[in-house]
C-alpha cells in the first residue's frame, strides 16, 4: 500500500504557518506607508528612526546587563544543584531539592511573576533593575540545573575517584577534572538562560519598577501604545540575530560532528 | 560513621546555594500568593497587617465565573489543536531520513528562539484590518469588508496555537523516534488501512509523549496574558490579563493575589492527573516494549 501523504502536508503546511507571520513582518519593514496595509515603495527611513531613538539603547542595554548576570549567577547555582541531584540521588533532601528546582519549570510565568512581585512588596524592596535581575536567576537557575543534570547522566564517577587516588584535592579535582567534562552542558544551560532572560517580558513586567525598561518591556509598550512600523524594523533585526545565532552554533555543531567521526 | 558524616556534610554543603535561592524565591512566593488572599489593600499599593476575608468574598464578582470558564475552554482548544497538528508532525519526522528530518527540526526549534512578542507582533500585523490576510481574504471573497480578524478570542485561539505548537511537536516528536514503526507495518498487512493504523497503533504507541505535550502546552496556556492582551478583546479576557489589570493599573495586590490562588488550583488538577497517569502508564508501556 502506498504511504499516505497526509503527514508530510501537514508538516510542510504548518512549517508555513510558522513562517508566513514572520515574512509578511520583515517584508513590511521596508514598506515606506505608516500602516502597512498597502505598498507605498521600499525605505530604510523606519531602520533609520531606530536608530536615532536612544530609549531603545537604553533598554537593550539593561537587557543585556540583566542578562548576564542572571547567565552568570544560575550557571553557577545552577550546576552546583544539579550535581547534588546526582551525586547524592534518593536521599530524602534530594527529593526536596529536585522538587523546587523542578516547579518552577512547570508553573505558569504569570503566577511567577505575581508572586516574585508579593513577595518583594512584603520585604519592601525597591523595584528596578535590581529586582528584574533576581527574578531572572531564580527562572534560569532551574533551566540550567535540568541541562547540566541531563549531561550526568552518562557521567562517570570512576574518573572522579582515579584523580582522587592519584593525590587529588578536592579543589583539584573540581577545578582540572569535573568542570572541564561538564563544560558542555553548563554551557549549553547557560546559552538557554541567557536567551531566556534576553527575550523574558511576563515576569519582568511584573517587577520591573519605574524606569527598568528592558528591550522586552519596551517593545510591550511600543505595540501597545503606538509606533508599529519601527517595531517592524526592530523586529527584522531582532530575527536576523536569532538566525544568525542559531545556523552558526548548527554550523558550529555539525563540523564539529563530521570531525569527531 | 565519620565518612557518613562527612558524606552528609558534603551534600548540605553543594545542595544548599540552589535549595536557599529557591526556597526563599520560589517558595516562599508561591505561598505568599495564598496567604495575600486574605489581606486588604493598602491606598499606597500594598497590603495590611490584619487578616480578613474582604478580598476573599470580592472574588465572588459576577464576572469571573465567565473569564475562569474562557480561560479553560480556550486553553483546551488551543491544545488539542496544537496536539493535532503536532501528531501527524511526530509521524512524518520519525520516519523522514536523517537529513531532512534535522532540516524540519531546524525549521521548528528557530521560532521558539526568537522573540516571543514579535511573533505575537507579527500576528497582529497579518490580521490588522488593513494587513495582508484581510486583503488576501478578502480578495478571495472568503470574509466581508467589515469583518475583523483581530481582537476576538479566534484570534487569540489562532496566536496561541501558533507560539505553544514547538512544545506539543518535540515531546511527540521524541516518542515517535522510539516508536517501533514494524508495528503500523504489521496492522497494514493484516488488513487495516493507513488511518486506522494511525489512530490505533501509532497513537496510543505515543500515548507518554501527547501527555507530555498536553501538560506542556495546556498549563502555559492557563496563565496566558500575553497573547490574549495583544491579539484580543474585551470578549476574549482570560484570567491572565485579569490578574496583571489588578496588579497593574488597579493596584489592587490582595485581589491579584486571590485571582491567581485561583489559577494555581485550576492548574492542580490537570498536573495531579499527569503524574498519576504517568506512574500508571509507565508500567503499561515497558509491557509493549517487551512484548515487542
Amino acid at each position: 500500500m502506498r504511504p499516505s501523504r497526509v503527514p508530510a502536508i501537514v508538516t510542510w503546511a504548518v512549517i508555513l504557518f510558522f513562517y508566513l507571520p514572520i515574512a509578511v513582518l520583515v517584508v513590511n519593514s521596508f514598506n515606506a506607508s505608516r500602516f502597512g496595509g498597502t505598498w507605498e515603495g521600499f525605505s530604510f527611513k523606519w531602520y533609520v528612526k531606530l536608530f536615532q531613538d536612544e530609549s531603545i539603547w537604553m533598554a537593550l542595554s539593561n537587557t543585556l546587563i540583566v542578562a548576564a548576570g542572571a547567565t552568570v549567577c544560575s550557571m553557577v547555582l545552577g550546576t552546583c544543584g544539579a550535581f547534588a541531584l546526582h551525586r547524592y540521588a534518593g536521599s530524602k533532601l534530594q527529593k526536596w531539592h529536585y522538587g523546587v528546582i523542578y516547579m518552577p519549570l512547570v508553573l505558569p510565568e504569570i503566577l511567577m511573576g505575581l508572586s516574585l512581585l508579593l513577595f518583594f512588596v512584603a520585604v519592601r524592596v525597591q523595584l528596578g533593575l535590581w529586582t528584574i535581575f533576581v527574578a531572572h536567576v531564580t527562572f534560569c537557575l532551574s533551566y540550567v540545573a535540568m541541562t547540566v543534570l541531563a549531561r550526568l547522566q552518562d557521567f562517570d564517577y570512576s574518573i572522579v575517584e582515579a584523580a582522587q587516588d592519584l593525590g587529588a584535592g578536592w579543589r583539584v579535582t573540581v577545578l582540572k577534572v569535573l568542570l572541564p567534562m561538564l563544560a558542555p552542558g553548563i554551557l549549553a544551560g547557560g546559552l538557554l538562560a541567557f536567551t531566556l532572560s534576553i527575550d523574558d517580558f511576563v515576569i519582568s513586567f511584573f517587577v520591573a519598577g519605574p524606569g527598568a525598561t528592558t528591550l522586552p518591556i519596551k517593545i510591550y509598550s511600543m505595540i501597545k501604545y503606538g509606533k508599529p512600523p519601527m517595531i517592524n524594523a526592530l523586529s527584522a533585526l531582532l530575527l536576523l540575530v536569532t538566525f544568525l545565532c542559531v545556523l552558526v552554533s548548527q554550523w558550529i555543531s555539525h563540523r564539529k560532528g563530521k570531525t569527531g567521526a | 560513621m565519620k565518612a557518613t558524616a562527612r558524606r552528609q556534610w558534603a551534600e548540605w554543603l553543594v545542595t544548599l546555594p540552589s535549595f536557599v535561592w529557591l526556597t526563599a524565591l520560589f517558595v516562599v512566593p508561591t505561598l505568599l500568593v495564598f496567604a495575600i488572599t486574605f489581606r486588604a489593600p493598602t491606598p499606597d499599593g500594598g497590603f495590611g497587617k490584619e487578616w480578613t476575608l474582604t478580598t476573599f468574598w470580592s472574588l465572588g464578582n459576577p464576572n469571573y465565573p465567565a473569564i475562569i470558564w474562557r480561560t479553560i475552554w480556550v486553553s483546551t482548544v488551543a491544545t488539542l489543536g496544537c496536539i493535532l497538528l503536532a501528531t501527524p508532525m511526530g509521524y512524518y519526522l520519525a520516519k523522514a531520513d536523517e537529513r531532512r528530518r534535522r532540516w524540519v527540526l531546524l525549521l521548528v526549534i528557530l521560532p521558539f528562539w526568537t522573540s516571543f512578542l514579535v511573533r505575537i507582533f507579527a500576528w497582529k500585523v497579518l490580521l490588522h484590518p488593513d494587513g495582508f490576510l484581510k486583503h488576501a481574504l478578502e480578495w478571495m471573497h472568503l470574509v466581508k469588508p467589515d469583518t475583523t480578524l483581530l481582537y476576538n478570542v479566534w484570534a487569540v485561539l489562532l496566536v496561541m496555537v501558533y507560539t505553544e505548537l514547538p512544545f506539543a511537536i518535540l515531546p511527540i516528536y521524541a516518542a515517535a523516534e522510539k516508536f517501533d514503526f514494524r508495528l503500523v507495518e504489521a496492522a497494514k498487512d493484516l488488513g487495516c488501512g493507513s488511518f486506522r493504523a494511525f489512530c490505533s497503533v501509532f497513537v496510543p504507541g505515543i500515548r507518554v509523549g501527547l501527555l507530555t505535550a498536553f501538560l506542556m502546552v495546556f498549563i502555559p496556556s492557563l496563565g496566558s496574558y500575553v497573547v490574549p492582551d495583544i491579539v484580543g478583546g474585551p470578549t476574549s479576557e482570560m484570567l491572565g490579563n485579569k490578574i496583571a489589570q489588578r496588579a497593574g493599573p488597579d493596584r489592587n495586590l490582595p485581589h491579584a493575589a486571590g485571582l491567581s490562588a485561583i489559577l494555581a488550583v485550576t492548574m492542580l488538577a490537570p498536573l495531579a492527573g499527569y503524574m498519576a497517569l504517568r506512574k500508571q502508564g509507565t508500567p503499561g508501556s515497558d509491557l509493549m516494549e517487551k512484548g515487542a
